[in-house]
This record gives structure tokens, C-alpha cells and sequence, in this order.
């Protein structure tokens, strides 16, 4: 009997593979353990300590704009803010008879609010017409319309009711700059930036109700706008500001509007046959890496030999090209010199050193968005820009007003030097003097501050001489190298500068504006002469901003130093060597205002004795005003 | 025993599974808020200032630029609220300062924030410009009480805010 045997018999109910799913088990069980493990380190991961931006290095996190502009000597740091940063800066407490004083007297601004672009300037049946960016509403930008003015002469203005409104869908969120081209049959096109409801950026047509109305009061919108749109390839907020238009050999038309690709700065062309309908040219008309955005662009022929300004559309031997960009990523105008190939709509600069962008500069100062237009009244090329402000946007809401436009000025080929243009204030500006004073050989030894003896400090056109001693010129053997406007300021004493005059001082000096020359020995025994403009101690608000402005200012064998100055309030244009270089200043005094404002000549160079002689004129002022209507 | 073992490692792997899908998108190292933040001077209060609105998740940059904006107009609107209590009050010392307050609070809510609110999209650099005096203003007004301020916690936020708002705007240039 063999009962044992009956335990080992398997029971009918368990599975046969049972000895099998032991290994399966143990792979699932391993596997799913895996995943729990890495689900859970992954989990820690991902709420790990989040102070990965404390260890960015501060340079990352912080640019060099963010620290507060020293007090003292500014570096030229590019900026791309119109404003600076001011920091703890407190508000300075101006006066109604501060605020009310750096309104200016004969330079273009409107009544009220805020100004920016110079827009389609022309002149039409005896009148000069300037329209420009204007917010109806306020001291600070925004609602951006067509403002809009006349004059006989381009100095006393009359303002006119705006022109256009952002009302179309082409141009809701803003009506930009624009362009004008005279048409030899008589017609006038406007052509304008408009962003769209979709702040996508367009050009658009418009053209006067009325050509025989010689104050153009109306202008209307094309139906079929816009007529350009960014092209592919092209940013939807970096196509702007179409130039005049010019004829090419093949009769068509061509129309230049600046752009970007990346950070090359780059001109499209357009062409056209009836100005409503475009093609986009192959290629560009010129580009040049490193220098962004191209705002405003101008593109326009001077004349080498001659002095008389040209139409948009000549060309032919003797004549080079000017093209001008207004960069954004330093708010400041550049141009250069070259040749335009009519062929392929090529423009090559004489020199690529001084290419658009990183070569000479329009004007060294507070100056933005320039623009010229022909004058065939009077056969010139004439130059409009844009002085903005330099306090704080909470000054400009004090006193209801922001911004004024330059005193147009002239444009030739500087024949002397073939590398620069010349500016100089249109001529009709000079109706405006009285009350000349002349001073003649004045002898400024090393240090020395000589008051000037006149009326009044305020409304000034000045032109001055200097000579230097050419014995004790020659004899200065310290080499000057690395001198820069913006970095010195007239403080910084050289054996051979700076000297000059000084405006919008008081008697004590507290507040100064020096406007100067230094000249500088280099190291082969050349010279290189700077004209500045420093405003560093030109008011004491602090929330002001307050630098040193100036370049190189070309000076030829035998040529004596010359500047003039228009000083208008808060605004000084100064000019080197007839227009070679030219600088516009945004003072602000506190002290040195109507009857305590002050002049003075000076020489703050250790080396050399100065001798200068002037002429002084009281300005009088333009009336510039609302045009009577209600009188005719 | 080997079942329920099997069971609940499942269970506890959905649940984890679940909790990173949620948290995902929000803690993902180089999302929008974080990159933009990054490029701002204060972080922190940038990130907890975007992230606090519900706005932030699916705002581009200038979307976010006017989060804070936003932020700038309410708590400028405390300030001068703050500041009228304050002149209700009637301590002479503070009385001078405090009026200068009103004013600069006033600019900040009826001129800089419109500014950067209407310039954002479409001209950024005047956004800039009107955040730049925003913080300059609030500045301002925490100096003119030469170091006795009774408002500042209100200035600083406001002007930091400003400086964050200006930053973001200037990725926008």
C-alpha cells in the first residue's frame, strides 16, 4: 500500500505552466521597477532648484546701458533708446519761466505736443510745405497723424489743420513717414508708411485733393492701398520710410525704402510706371552688415562742380550720390559719398571704410530721421531733421511740447575736400539778424575766458574765426593721440585745444555750453582737428541728459577754423569749417535764461595762444503761428 | 502577493506619469516667461509677476511686456491713492514731496502707461521711452522725501516693475 504517492499528484485546478511564469513574473516585476525609478527621478528633475538665472553672469542679465550715465565724461555707448536711462535722478524743480523759456523762437515746432519725422517736404505754387509726425493729443508720442505747415521762405511758418489721420485699415496703428515726388506733368505723389490694424508695415499713395490749391489743405488716400507690402524674405516691422522717387534712364521709376536682414542694414528698390502698381528689384541697392535697421532713408545726386542742388532723377558725369540711413539701433543719421549705377540700381560708396553706417555722420548732436527734398524755386538740395528732446518725457508733459525741426539747411558737394557734404542754414534765416557786433583780433592766451559784450545771450547767430599761432603750432612736438569728443569735453586741456565760445552761460559759469575745436598732433606730424559741443555742465538738472557731442572736422593747408552757431533756446546748431561738421545741441539751463544767459570766448589749451574774431547777431523771432484763415 | 505588487507599482507609476504631465509645460526649463525673464535685470519678480497671470501662458513677448504694464497701472493707482491718504493726513513735513507725488503718479497713469500700451506692437521704442519715465517718476517721487518716505515699498514696486517692463520691451527693439 502506497499512500505517499497519492501527495505528489498535481491538483486538477493549477495551471500546467505554472513553473513557467516565475521568470516572466520577475521580468515584469524588474521592469516595472525601472520605470517607477526613472518616472521618479525624472520627476525630480523636472522640480529641481530653479536658480539657474543666478548663475547667469551679471553681464548677461545686465547690459552696459542699465548702469546710471556717469556724471562726468560719458563713453559713446550706442544706445538704442531715444531716452536715457535716469535712474534715481530726481525731477528737477522747474520754473513756468524756465519751462516757458526753452520754447524756441525762429525754429519750426507746433503749437503743442509731441513732433517727430519730417514727412514729404516740397515746394508747391510759391509755398514751402513740411508735414511731419504729430500726436494731436499729447507731449509723448502716440496717435501718430500728418501735421502739417507752410511758408514762403522756410522760416516764418504757418501752421495748417493735420492732413492725415490713421482712419483706413492700411494705417490704423499709425500714419509713418512718407515721401513726396513731383511729377513733371504737375502731379504730386505722396508716398507713406502706414501700419496696419495687424501693426504690419505697408506703403501707401496719397496725393492732394487739389493741385490748385496752393496750401495742398487736403490729401487723399488711395483706394487700392496699400501698393507695397513686405516682400518675402522681408520683416513685417522693417519695411518703412519710402524715399522721393526718381526717373531712370528706362523711364521708369524708382522708389528706395531701407530695411534689415538680420543685422545687415540693407536699401530695396521699387519700380514703378504709374506709382500704383511695383516691382520689387532683384538684389539691393546697397547693404552693409553689422548696422541694423535703416530708417528714413534718402537717396539723392550732388553736383561735384557746381554749387546749385539737383533733381532727384539726374545723373551723368559730374555728379555722385548720397545715401543716407537713419540707424535705429543708435538713433543717429550716417551717409556716405558714391556712385549709382543706373544699370543695375547699384550704389558703391568712394570710400567702404566710411560706408553708410559706419562712416560720417549727418549731424553729431541729437538729430534723427532727416530727410532732403529738391528746392526747384531756387535750385537747391535742402536738408530737414529732427531735434527731439534730451530731459525727461515728464519735463515735456510740464511744459506741453516736445521736439522742434533743424533750421533747413543747404546741401552741396564740399568740392575742397571731395569726401564730405556741406550743410548750412538756408539763407533766409539771416533776415533774422539785427544788431550785429563785431570783435576783432581777440587775443586768448593759454586759460584764459574772455566775456562777450552783446544784449542779450538768447537768440544768436554767430560766425567765428580762430587762428592759431602757426610758429607755436608747429612747435607743439607732444603727440595727441585717441582724442574723442565724447569721451574729453572741454575740461580736458590739450597743448592745442580746446578752444572756442561758450553760449548759454551764466555770469558765474554754473551753466555752460562750450562749442570748440581741439586740434591733435598724430604720430606721423599731421594734424587732426575735432569740433565738439559739450554739455555736460550745460544745465544743473540732473534728469537731463547731458553729453559730448562732436567728430573730426576735415581742416585744409591754410584754411583758418571757422564755426557758426545758431543758438534759439533750448536748441544750438553749430557749424565747422562751412558745414563740414555739424552738431545740434538740447540745452536746458536753470540759471543762464532770457537776461542771465551769457557768452564768452575762451581757450583752454596749454600750448598755444588763440586769436578770434566774430560777428554777433541778435535773432529776431519767426512768429511762427496758425495760418489767418479768418482773415482773408 | 506578486499581483497586487505588480498592481500597485502600476498604480503609483500612472499617478507619477500623471503629475509630470500636468507639470510639464509650466516648469519647462526655456519656456517663453523664462527666457524673457532672463533678459531682465530682476527675475524673480519678473517670473512671479507673469506667472501670477493667466494671460502669461499663451502671450508672446509683447504680450508680456503689457502683463506688466498692466501690473504698472494698478499698482501706480494704490500709490496715488496712498498718497492722497497721505495729504488728507495733513503733516506739513511730508506735504511738499507728497504733491510732487501726485503729479509724477498722474504722468504714470495718464501718459507713460497709454504710451507703452499703444507702442508696444507697433513702435516699441516709444514703449520704451514712456517705461523708461515711468520708473524715473516713481523714482522721483521716493526721493523727494530726502530719506523719510512713507511710501517706499509702493515706489520700489512701481519703478521695478517699470525696469522689468522696459527690459522685455527692449527684446522687442
Amino acid at each position: 500500500m502506497d499512500t505517499n504517492l497519492s501527495s505528489y499528484t498535481r491538483l486538477p485546478d493549477q495551471p500546467t505552466a505554472a513553473p513557467n511564469r516565475r521568470p516572466v513574473k520577475a521580468i515584469a516585476g524588474i521592469f516595472l521597477s525601472i520605470l517607477l525609478l526613472s518616472s521618479l527621478v525624472a520627476f525630480i528633475l523636472n522640480n529641481g532648484p530653479r536658480d539657474a538665472p543666478n548663475n547667469v553672469p551679471k553681464s548677461q542679465v545686465l547690459p552696459e546701458t542699465w548702469m546710471p550715465p556717469s556724471r562726468g565724461v560719458e563713453q559713446g555707448v550706442s544706445e538704442k533708446a531715444f531716452r536715457e536711462y535716469s535712474g534715481m535722478d530726481p525731477e528737477y524743480n522747474w520754473t513756468n519761466t524756465m519751462l516757458a523759456w526753452q520754447r524756441t523762437a525762429f525754429h519750426f515746432q507746433p503749437q503743442k505736443n509731441w513732433m517727430n519725422d519730417p514727412n514729404a517736404p516740397l515746394f508747391h505754387m510759391g509755398w514751402y510745405h513740411i508735414w511731419y509726425q504729430y500726436n494731436p493729443d499729447s507731449a509723448i508720442w502716440g496717435n501718430i497723424t500728418w501735421g502739417h505747415a507752410v511758408s514762403t521762405d522756410l522760416i516764418h511758418w504757418l501752421h495748417l489743420p493735420i492732413a492725415m489721420v490713421p482712419d483706413h485699415w492700411f494705417d490704423s496703428n499709425g500714419v509713418w513717414t512718407g515721401s513726396a515726388t513731383l511729377l513733371p506733368d504737375g502731379q504730386i505723389v505722396i508716398l507713406y508708411t502706414g501700419d496696419t490694424d495687424d501693426y504690419v508695415q505697408v506703403q501707401n499713395l496719397a496725393y492732394p485733393a487739389n493741385l490748385s490749391d496752393p496750401l495742398l489743405l487736403d490729401l487723399v488716400k488711395y483706394e487700392g492701398n496699400p501698393i507695397m507690402v513686405p516682400p518675402p524674405g522681408i520683416g513685417m516691422k522693417d519695411f518703412r520710410d519710402p524715399t522721393t522717387a526718381w526717373v531712370g534712364p528706362d523711364g521708369k521709376w524708382r522708389v528706395a525704402i531701407g530695411s534689415k536682414v538680420n543685422t545687415t542694414g540693407i536699401t530695396l528698390v521699387y519700380q514703378t510706371t504709374n506709382f500704383t502698381s511695383y516691382e520689387l528689384l532683384e538684389g539691393v541697392m546697397h547693404a552693409v552688415p553689422g548696422t541694423g535697421m535703416w530708417e528714413c532713408v534718402d537717396f539723392y545726386p550732388v553736383s561735384t562742380t557746381g554749387r546749385n542742388g539737383l533733381d532727384t532723377s539726374v545723373n551723368g558725369p559730374g555728379i555722385k550720390h548720397v545715401l543716407k540711413a537713419s540707424l535705429d539701433d543708435e538713433k543717429k543719421d550716417f551717409y556716405a559719398l558714391g556712385t549709382y549705377d543706373t544699370i543695375n540700381d547699384k550704389w558703391t560708396p568712394d570710400d567702404p571704410e566710411l560706408d553708410v553706417g559706419v562712416g560720417l555722420r549727418v549731424d553729431y548732436g541729437k538729430y534723427y530721421a532727416s530727410k532732403t527734398f529738391y528746392d526747384h524755386n531756387k535750385q537747391r538740395r535742402i536738408l530737414w531733421g529732427w531735434i527731439g528732446e534730451t530731459d525727461s518725457e515728464y519735463d515735456d508733459l510740464m511744459k506741453g511740447w516736445a521736439s522742434v525741426q533743424t533750421i533747413p539747411r543747404t546741401v552741396v558737394f564740399d568740392v575742397k575736400t571731395g569726401t564730405n557734404i556741406l550743410q548750412w542754414p538756408v539763407e533766409e534765416v539771416e533776415e533774422l539778424r539785427r544788431n550785429s557786433i563785431e570783435f576783432n583780433g581777440v587775443e586768448l592766451a593759454p586759460g584764459s575766458i574772455v566775456p562777450l559784450n552783446i544784449r542779450s545771450a538768447t537768440q544768436l547767430d554767430i560766425t567765428a574765426t580762430f587762428e592759431v599761432d602757426k610758429e607755436a603750432l608747429e612747435g607743439v612736438l607732444e603727440v595727441d593721440v585717441g582724442y574723442n569728443c565724447s569721451t574729453a569735453g572741454a575740461g580736458v586741456r590739450g597743448a592745442l585745444g580746446p578752444f572756442g565760445l561758450i553760449v548759454l552761460a551764466d555770469h558765474s559759469l554754473f551753466e555752460l555750453t562750450p562749442v570748440y575745436f581741439y586740434i591733435s598732433k598724430d604720430v606721423g606730424g599731421g594734424y587732426k582737428t575735432f569740433f565738439c559741443a559739450d554739455e555736460i555742465r550745460s544745465s544743473l538738472a540732473l534728469e537731463v541728459n547731458k553729453k559730448v557731442h562732436g567728430g573730426m572736422v576735415p581742416v585744409l593747408d591754410g584754411e583758418k577754423l571757422t564755426m557758426r552757431l545758431l543758438v534759439d533756446h533750448s536748441i544750438v546748431e553749430s557749424f565747422a569749417q562751412g558745414g563740414r561738421t555739424v552738431i545740434t545741441s538740447r540745452i536746458y539751463p536753470t540759471k543762464a535764461v532770457d537776461g542771465a544767459a551769457r557768452a564768452f570766448l575762451f581757450n583752454n589749451a596749454t600750448g598755444v595762444s588763440v586769436t578770434a574774431s566774430l560777428t554777433v547777431w541778435e535773432m529776431k523771432s519767426a512768429y511762427i503761428k496758425p495760418y489767418p484763415f479768418d482773415d482773408i | 502577493m506578486g499581483n497586487s505588487l505588480i498592481s500597485l507599482s502600476l498604480a503609483f507609476f500612472l499617478v507619477i506619469l500623471l503629475s509630470l504631465t500636468i507639470q510639464s509645460p509650466v516648469s519647462a526649463q526655456n519656456d517663453l516667461i523664462t527666457t524673457t525673464c532672463k533678459q531682465t535685470p530682476l527675475f524673480q519678480l519678473c517670473s512671479s509677476t507673469l506667472r501670477s497671470n493667466l494671460q502669461s501662458e499663451s502671450a508672446d513677448v509683447a504680450g508680456l511686456g503689457l502683463i506688466v504694464v498692466e501690473v504698472i497701472k494698478g499698482k501706480a493707482s494704490e500709490a496715488l491713492g496712498q498718497v492722497r491718504k497721505l495729504l488728507r493726513a495733513g503733516n506739513p513735513q511730508l506735504k511738499g514731496p507728497l504733491n510732487q507725488c501726485v503729479t509724477f503718479y498722474k504722468t504714470i497713469l495718464e501718459a507713460d502707461v497709454p504710451e507703452a500700451e499703444q507702442a508696444i506692437r507697433g513702435v516699441p521704442k516709444f514703449a520704451e521711452d514712456g517705461m523708461v519715465d515711468a520708473a524715473a517718476g516713481a523714482g522721483s517721487c521716493e526721493e523727494g522725501f530726502g530719506g523719510k518716505s512713507p511710501i517706499t515699498a509702493m515706489n520700489m514696486a512701481v519703478k521695478d516693475l517699470a525696469v522689468v517692463a522696459r527690459a522685455i520691451i527692449r527684446i522687442l527693439l
